[in-house]
């Protein structure tokens, strides 16, 4: 099978962030593999083992991404596209889609895997954007995938719901959280991804222009929540505070 | 200038989801004096579309299909994309549900079109519409625009008040034919677990355990509070790697995001990754034994006690005053 995985290399949940004129803070930030897309890197490589063929990588993002990209080959992909989206200035999730569909035009991939949302920009499109893109049909927030015949039966999430569909592939299907435990590079794996394929791609090798990618939507601004003040802990005896805290719900906080 | 915009409704066993009322809110907003028009796809639902007309639409278009009674992304697509014809409108507004996320991105590829999501402010400065959004699961916001092309935008439930109902409105509502053909989704079943029926995303009360409960069939004094109080039961990541819970009670960065009028949370030690899930509630009550636990620097009001002995007093005081007010 020809199985792809896009992924996208974003802040560590750990972190903090923080805000400079209107720009997130990233020096000294850890980061990461999106969450959402290792469930999907996971799943392409047991979908691989079981079913034979190929596991490639893509991401849309700076040269740092390669780090994420080594992760996800060490894990045990085979191989990796970095698309260099550094050249684009203002970039948003149509971005990505047109970068992604016109990489994908030739590729003929059996199952695209992705992350259901990115934990940074979390707006969920670029799955369904790119599957639309390419005409194939897309699965979102997926829990479990069988593959047989052609064919992929899918658990997926809707709202704590569990669905039960089934498409003909091609199909682009997208990660939450429950589909698999993503494994840890061995140190094997790390020293093997040193040595596997990993191919850089920029606008023009993708016969693109910067106007093709250029986004349909614009950040004039970005903030920080109003920091939270610390509240009232209550005191005396667990029935009294249990009183104080029903009676402060309904009258002051007025929130019952 | 005023604009043209749809609102798209939600129907969920055969009643509005409250977002609906929400998505015309922002729809009126966006419209700024224009047309808003109540958008309803499904099967048999044309009795409902009145109510988005008493929710503040000018008047509402219906897609009656068999093929529309379960969503799917090929049938979603194509009738929205024939309302869009019909319509040729500026903007259109959907909840940022299961649906919404899964439909509107895909039909904003389709047009070639931007697409704001999980917007939950939205205010209107001369001609540009500007949108809040979350980032970083709520620990940061940005504000977008659309640069190019139609409005877009999904709405996070809960975010944006709904107009008051108006039962003496009226408007016309009219039927659009469609012919949904090549459904490549075959839904095969739908297993319902939500046992309250109040989703997370739209509970305007949420009850959360973690590690703290230290067990499964601890959530049950969960579910007794929950029960009391008409709300959601959700779960810090802990607790779900733990397997008290299913993954799909999980609120934080990597689960649900949430912003309950009420939360409140049991057990929970508050790391920065279920902060970020639920930190934009209106109110948070912690309920812990540890006094130094960080959730304690967020919560509007906190116990310090074991919760075995606070949840279950708790859920009698609020039986008192519920049942009495």
């Amino acid at each position: 099978m020809n199985i792809y995985v896009i992924l996208k290399r974003t802040f560590d949940t750990e972190e903090k962030i923080q805000i400079t004129n209107g720009q997130i803070e990233e020096d000294g930030a850890e980061f990461i593999i999106n969450p959402y897309d290792e469930y999907a890197i996971e799943e392409a490589i047991q979908l691989r083992d079981e079913h034979g063929g190929e596991v490639t990588l893509v991401t849309v993002g700076e040269e740092e991404a390669e780090k994420q990209l080594r992760t996800g080959l060490a894990m045990g992909a085979d191989k990796a596209v970095l698309i260099d989206n550094e050249e684009v200035e203002d970039r948003d999730p149509y971005t990505t889609q047109a970068l992604l569909a016109a990489y994908f035009e030739d590729k003929e991939a059996d199952i695209i895997l992705g992350g259901n949302i990115a934990v940074d920009g979390g707006s969920g499109q670029v799955g369904p954007r790119l599957a639309e893109k390419l005409g194939i049909v897309h699965v979102t927030s997926i829990v479990k995938i069988d593959i047989a015949d052609g064919k992929a039966t899918i658990e997926r999430d809707v709202e704590g719901d569990q669905e039960i569909v089934e498409v003909s592939l091609p199909v682009l299907v997208t990660a939450q959280q429950g589909l698999n435990e993503p494994r840890y590079p061995s140190l094997p794996g790390i020293m093997k991804a040193k040595k596997k394929p990993l191919e850089t791609l920029d606008v023009d090798d993708l016969d693109l222009d910067e106007d093709d990618v250029t986004g349909k939507t614009k950040t004039v601004d970005r903030f920080l929540p109003p920091e939270k003040q610390a509240g009232k802990v209550l005191e005396g005896e667990v029935d009294d505070q249990v009183k104080e805290l029903v009676s402060l719900l309904k009258n002051e906080a007025k929130v019952i | 200038m005023t604009k043209k915009v749809l609102a798209v409704g939600e129907i969920r066993d055969g009643e509005f989801r409250n977002v609906s009322y929400e998505a015309v809110a922002a729809a009126k907003e966006i419209a700024a004096g224009g047309e808003v028009v109540g958008v309803l796809l499904g099967e048999n639902v044309s009795g409902l579309a009145q109510e988005l007309i008493q929710y503040g639409a000018d008047r509402a278009v219906v897609v009656e299909s068999d093929k529309l009674a379960s969503y799917t992304p090929d049938g979603y697509a194509q009738a929205l994309q024939a309302v869009l014809e019909q319509e040729d409108p500026d903007g259109m507004v959907l909840g940022h549900t299961s649906i919404g996320r899964d439909a509107a991105p895909k039909l904003a590829a389709r047009l070639d079109s931007g697409l704001v999501s999980d917007a939950t402010a939205i205010e209107v400065a001369g001609e540009e519409v500007i949108f809040t959004r979350p980032i970083y699961s709520g620990k940061a916001f940005e504000k977008k625009v659309v640069a190019d092309g139609k409005v877009f935008v999904t709405i996070r439930p809960n975010n944006i008040a709904p107009l008051e109902k108006d039962e003496s409105r009226s408007g016309d509502v009219s039927e659009l034919t469609v012919d949904i053909k090549d459904i490549r989704t075959i839904i095969k079943d739908v297993v319902r677990n939500t046992a309250s029926g109040v989703d997370l995303s739209e509970a305007n009360v949420i009850v959360a355990g973690g590690r703290g409960l230290k067990s499964g069939d601890n959530f049950k004094i969960l579910d007794e509070l929950a029960d009391v109080l008409g709300a959601a039961v959700g779960a810090s990541r802990g607790a779900c790697d733990a397997e008290y819970c299913d993954y799909a009670l999980q609120i934080g960065q990597t689960g649900k995001v949430v912003t309950p009028d009420l939360y409140i949370a049991v057990g929970i030690s508050g790391a920065i990754q279920h902060v970020a899930g639920m930190s934009n509630s209106k109110i948070i009550v912690a309920i812990n034994k540890d006094p130094e636990a960080e959730i304690f620097n967020i919560a509007d009001y906190g116990i310090v006690g074991d919760l075995f002995d606070v949840v279950p007093k708790l859920t009698e005081e609020f039986k008192n005053v519920v049942v009495k007010s």
